[in-house]
């Protein structure tokens, strides 16, 4: 089977429908951490789109450029820390809910 | 489509250049000092490292008034486009000393707050404060040294990794949910960003703000990149209708940490803003986006003030009032953005802009101060019950009602040449509306602030006790910003030579 488009075109398409997915949990879901989910999905879309910007290349006539792989590499470090800080939060959150809700329910059964 | 070529880098490093990195790197190596020491020398180190960050800042200051040329310093003496460039312009160096100064300031107030307790027993806390609180200073002057916008997104996400968890420094659980929307609200921005600076690098190939300007062109996907990168930045400027993080929390926060959120922190992202509408695209045109900010700037204005006046407690009254504060910052777009025959007014648009964000900064951190001392001696903040305070603790509310006096743009203060300067570039450029909302802007500021001071100066009916004593040291570090806050109206009203300082045109003639 052949596709109607080169790769490159392939990534960039699947690169915008997980932004588009990802767009649309992080507005609609009122979870933390399905937000949190949705953020990273947008943020596997933007990667793979400079994926998709390395591949065509501004360069002359390279393979790939080098360049967006590697402002990609400091963006998956900068994405993986701003997730594990909100989970951290959205942890400590459900804690402190727990804790608070164990209070209220102690003359329960 | 043809692509255009990047030029090399038109200048190498300046003299003074390895003054940007000691900017960044001074307070890194204060959080390492901090934490290889332990916390019974935190407060010592922190406050040391916020001296010579401030001495920094002025040197770099005059470095440029000297030479009258940007300060650049290449990393590791690559040109971009392939390697990184640390630049400070007018503009960069104004903000790098106004963060330079509330940071050091903000570090006095919570000295004694965040210290040591020798009799206690080893806590995180505090150490946690001033780290943030370094940390913060050595992400803002990355954002304002930054001249490529990967750079820049680094640096944002610094900023929002440290504001981030000032907010919910005292782990209660409201503050902590405040801190998680900021988080998300801040993501979502920061993705856009990176989006946009992917969409820039595949139409030209560099990132650096210098080069882009050299090449860019009115493109189509040139605006949906900028588009995408500016509503990814409004999120964490925190501008109507995307303010809604903000209040809960600047409000949540410790007062020290509301000063610095509130006066500097917005105003990182807000900086990255300017540049790209103003240093990465192409001259006069994008009059329609423009005038989409202003209005959004202007709903700000009138939303944020009239729920300013609504509000029960102190510190959400002054939150709220950032938001509207913020409208005003957006005014400048479509006000400088000028071209040919109004000139002049677009220049004097953009020193009012550059006051009015400095004039706000000074004000906001001293109100904040103002709240937390409010608190102390009184346990509470609400605005009911502040009737005679201000016999309890004048200072406190003499720093309150000079910020709020810039606020609402009386004169002599900075928010008055600010809203000044705007008004006359908005009458001069026949956007008569504009100089509407500032008007309406500056008459419901003076609602709010003096619904706080009114009761709080008068003679109240039964003596109120001071729950706690207040540190006169502390109240004299609100009283000074409120002043400096003051001290900006006498500034002389013209546009700013300094301010042009690597701006526009010369940017691309830097080479002698």
């Amino acid at each position: 089977m052949t596709f109607p488009f080169d790769t490159a075109t392939l990534y960039g398409l699947v690169g915008a429908l997980l932004i588009g997915i990802g767009l649309f949990g992080l507005i609609v879901d009122p979870k933390p951490i399905r937000k949190i989910l949705a953020f990273n999905l947008i943020g596997a879309g933007v990667f793979l789109f400079f994926g998709v910007v390395a591949k065509r290349g501004a360069g002359a006539g390279f393979g790939g450029d080098p360049i967006p792989q590697a402002l990609v590499i400091t963006g998956i470090v900068v994405a993986f820390s701003a997730t594990a800080l909100a989970v951290t939060l959205v942890q400590r959150l459900s804690q402190e809910e727990a804790a608070a809700s164990d209070a209220d329910g102690k003359d329960r059964p | 489509m043809s692509v255009p070529v990047a030029l090399p880098f038109p200048a190498d490093t300046t003299a003074g250049g390895f003054l940007l990195v000691l900017a960044i790197l001074v307070p890194i190596a204060g959080i390492l000092l901090i934490w290889s020491l332990g916390s019974r020398q935190t407060e010592r180190i922190a406050l040391a490292t916020l001296a010579v960050g401030a001495a920094l800042a002025f040197a770099i200051g005059a470095e440029l008034l000297g030479t009258a040329r940007p300060v650049i310093y290449l990393v590791g003496g690559w040109k971009p486009p392939l390697g990184l460039a640390l630049r400070a312009d007018g503009l960069s160096v104004a903000l790098i000393v106004l963060t330079a100064i509330i940071i050091a300031a903000t570090g006095l107030f919570a000295k004694g707050q965040f210290g040591f307790d020798p009799a206690g027993p080893e806590k995180r806390g505090p150490m946690m404060f001033w780290t943030l609180l370094l940390g913060i200073s050595a992400a803002l002057n990355l954002i304002f040294l930054g001249d490529d916008l990967f750079n820049l997104f680094v640096a944002i996400e610094l900023v929002t990794f440290t504001a981030v968890p000032l907010v919910c420094l005292d782990g209660r659980t409201e503050t902590m949910r405040a801190a998680l929307r900021y988080l998300l609200f801040a993501l979502l921005g920061s993705v856009m960003y990176l989006l946009g600076t992917a969409l820039i690098y595949s139409l030209y190939g560099t990132l650096d703000i210098v080069l882009l300007k050299q090449v860019v062109q009115p493109t189509p996907l040139l605006f949906i990149a900028v588009a995408l990168m500016t509503v990814g930045l409004l999120a964490k400027t925190a501008l109507f209708p995307l303010h809604i993080w903000l209040p809960a929390a600047h409000a949540g926060a410790p007062a020290a940490a509301s000063a610095v959120l509130s006066a500097l922190v917005v105003k990182g992202s807000f900086f990255i803003i300017l540049r790209l509408w103003f240093d990465v695209l192409p001259d006069g045109v994008s009059q329609f986006g423009t005038q989409i900010l202003g209005g959004l700037g202007a709903l700000a204005i009138l939303f944020g003030s009239v729920i300013a006046l609504r509000q029960a407690r102190l510190k959400l009254l002054i939150a709220y009032s950032t938001v509207a504060q913020i409208g005003y910052l957006f005014l400048v777009f479509p006000l400088a953005t000028g071209t040919g025959a109004s000139e002049p007014w677009a220049s004097i648009a953009w020193t009012g802009g550059v006051l009015q964000l400095a004039s706000h900064a000074f004000a906001k951190a001293a109100m904040f101060m103002a709240a937390g001392l409010v608190y102390d001696a009184l346990g509470h903040d609400r605005i009911s019950g502040l009737a005679g305070a201000a016999r309890i603790i004048p200072l406190t509310f003499l720093a309150f009602g000079l910020g709020g006096m810039s606020l609402m743009g009386l004169p002599p203060s900075g928010g008055f040449s600010a809203k000044w300067l705007m008004l006359n570039s908005a009458v001069g450029e026949g956007q008569w509306w504009w100089a509407l909302i500032i008007l309406i802007g500056g008459l419901l500021a003076a609602g709010y602030v003096f619904r706080v001071l009114v009761p709080a100066a008068a003679r109240p009916r039964i003596q109120i006790k001071a729950k706690g004593p207040v540190s006169r040291c502390r109240e004299l570090v609100a009283l000074t910003l409120a002043v400096i806050a003051l001290a900006i109206g006498f500034i002389p009203l013209e546009p700013s030579a300094m301010l042009q300082i690597g701006r526009g045109v010369e940017a691309g003639v830097l080479a002698p």
